[in-house]
């Protein structure tokens, strides 16, 4: 076979195995969203669900999985930018350092299952905090740490070492040039792993299931003192979220339109899935231009 | 290895500087006096040690792994390369240019102000003329004025170049040292930042490194020929380029190695 013909066969076979692909994801998504989006209305993402009647919503399990987000980043991203300074900037070649890598690496590949079940054990049963958003959130946390520090490793890494040299030769301590020159050029990769790992977080269920819970208490979305038990901020309260709701009604939905329901949720949950992605590009993109990098 | 009788007032002098990565001996015994507000070139082939010796003098080796400095380098009547020095206040004295501009992903503006607001500075309307003052020093403010607030690293080349030089004239240093600041630029701008160079003398205490050798004779008063680690020559620009002492100097203007 000549070098040409062997060249379009490949090519062809790489045709074909992308097309492959593209088909089985679109047909994914359109399952989901022929089925879903019908269910979609302003009435069942704000109200509560039905126990044993038809027509009730999702509202508290959307509010769930945006406050977990919220939550989980705030614990997450401060602890992952520490890390990745840390591990980008100070840690030298020395076994500790190493296997600290390797911690992290398994830590990642941890089924999410298991760090709920860990997260179970320590936060809800040791530190007492019970089935709660806090439980939730923590486990998430350490769910997502290690995508985050690499994503953040990676990123500083990434700026060149002559940026580096600049600021110190313009008198600024190591800290300085790392907070006031690295960290805001390596912002916009942080922010796209950032939102990427958001997507991870809102679309989790099996790490969440023993730690946030599988119920929703009745909640007062007039009141928003977080101390209050009805309170939705209220960190110490039980939060199922849209992801776990799928999974329950699935299970046990006694409802008489169950099924139309987790349509309905599982297109909602795709729908901010996608909605992060994209963000997270154009965010990513906004902050490029910004900051003049090409 | 000869000193230069003629100078009076050295800002900076070293004496028998050894440095070593790990065990190369980089630089050997190294003793050369600078003249205050005089250019030295510093020339020589390339990996005999001139950008090594440019980072002695505001000890950005030490953030190297495994380097060792031995000797003394005297700025006014410190030793610089004592541990008790901080590096961090010296570099603010002692400025450097890099051979590529790295212009920080921010705006002109910010670029330049970055500097003296993190060393404290918060008052707008003192960076506004700080920035000014800098960017007239470094001969591109008419280029520049009208878009501060753009991006540097829409700028040209020389301009980016010429944006790094303000940015280090920012900190206020009274030693500038240059490591081939125009070899990666058209001719065009070297030129532009030739004149500037002469110009700072003015202000400054300004050694640069060249692989040109019409820029050494151009811009500098005296220059100092590095080969293997060690200075061969040193020596009024003038005089070392009409009359070297040594062969390997003549060899080495005359362009036949390096
Ligand atoms: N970070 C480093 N670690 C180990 N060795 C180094 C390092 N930097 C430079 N060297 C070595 O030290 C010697 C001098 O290097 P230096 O960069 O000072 O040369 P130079 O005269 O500036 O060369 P050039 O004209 O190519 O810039 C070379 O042999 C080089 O390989
Ligand atoms: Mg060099």
């Amino acid at each position: 076979m000549s070098a040409k013909s062997t060249d379009r066969l490949a090519t062809a076979g790489l045709y074909v195995i992308v097309g492959i692909i593209i088909t089985v994801l679109a047909g994914l998504l359109g399952f989901v969203f022929v089925k879903g989006i019908p269910q979609l209305s302003w009435q069942f993402i704000t109200t509560p669900p039905q126990i044993f009647k038809e027509g009730g919503g999702v509202g508290p399990q959307l509010f769930n999985s945006f406050y977990l987000l919220v939550l989980t980043l705030m614990i997450a991203v401060p602890i992952a930018i520490g890390a990745g300074i840390y591990l980008a900037e100070y840690a030298r070649d020395h076994w500790i350092i190493r296997c600290i890598r390797v911690l992290i690496e398994v830590l990642s590949s941890l089924p999410s299952i298991v760090v709920g079940l860990f997260g179970f054990l320590f936060f809800v049963l040791y530190m007492g905090w019970g089935f709660s958003i806090l439980s939730g959130a923590f486990a998430l946390s350490l769910f997502n740490l290690p995508l985050l520090v690499r994503v953040v490793e990676q990123s500083i890494r990434n700026i060149p070492k002559s940026q580096r040299e600049a600021g110190w030769a313009l008198g600024f301590s190591k800290w300085e040039t790392i907070t006031t020159i690295i960290l805001p050029a390596a912002l916009p990769g942080i922010v796209t792993g950032v939102i990427l790992a958001s997507g991870r977080v809102f679309g989790e269920a099996a790490a969440l299931i023993y730690t946030a819970g599988m119920s929703t208490p009745i909640i007062d979305f007039t009141n928003w003192n977080p101390l209050s038990p009805t309170s939705p901020l209220n960190p110490f309260r039980p939060a199922e979220t849209l992801a776990v709701h799928i999974w329950k009604i699935n299970g046990e939905g006694i409802m008489p339109d169950a099924a139309a329901i987790s349509d309905g949720a599982a297109a909602l949950l795709i729908i901010s899935i996608l909605f992060f992605n994209f963000t997270s590009r154009f965010i990513g993109n906004l902050m490029f231009k910004k900051m003049g990098a090409n | 290895m000869n000193v230069v009788e003629t100078i009076e007032r050295s800002v900076i002098q070293t004496e028998n500087l050894q440095f070593y990565y790990g065990t190369h001996h980089a630089l050997k015994n190294i003793n050369l006096k600078f003249e205050e507000k005089k250019i030295t070139a510093l020339i020589g082939p390339s990996g005999c040690g001139k950008s090594t010796f440019l980072r002695t003098m505001n000890r950005m080796n030490d953030l190297i792994p495994g380097v060792r400095t031995e000797g003394a380098i005297w700025i006014g009547n410190e030793n610089i390369t004592e541990p008790s020095i901080d590096p961090v206040e010296l570099r603010k004295k002692v400025g450097m240019v890099f051979q590529h501009a790295s212009v920080f992903p921010f705006s002109i503006y910010e670029n330049i102000a970055y500097g003296p607001r993190t060393h404290g500075e918060r008052n707008k309307k003192v960076l506004d003329e700080i920035v000014e003052e800098n960017l007239r020093a470094a001969a591109l403010w008419d280029e520049v004025k009208d878009h501060l607030d753009h991006p540097a690293t829409g700028l040209s080349g020389g301009q980016q170049q010429r944006l790094t030089i303000a940015r280090t004239l920012a900190t206020k240093p009274e030693i500038l040292l240059m490591d081939e600041p125009t070899s990666a630029l058209d001719p065009i701008s070297t030129a532009k930042v030739e004149d500037l160079i002469r110009t700072l003398k003015e202000r400054y205490t300004i050694i640069i490194v060249t692989h040109n050798m019409q820029q050494a004779a151009r811009i500098s008063d005296f220059t100092a020929f590095f080969l293997n680690g060690e200075v061969k020559e040193y020596g009024q620009t003038a005089t070392l380029f009409s009359n070297p002492l040594f062969s390997e100097t003549k060899d080495y203007i005359a362009g036949k190695f390096g």
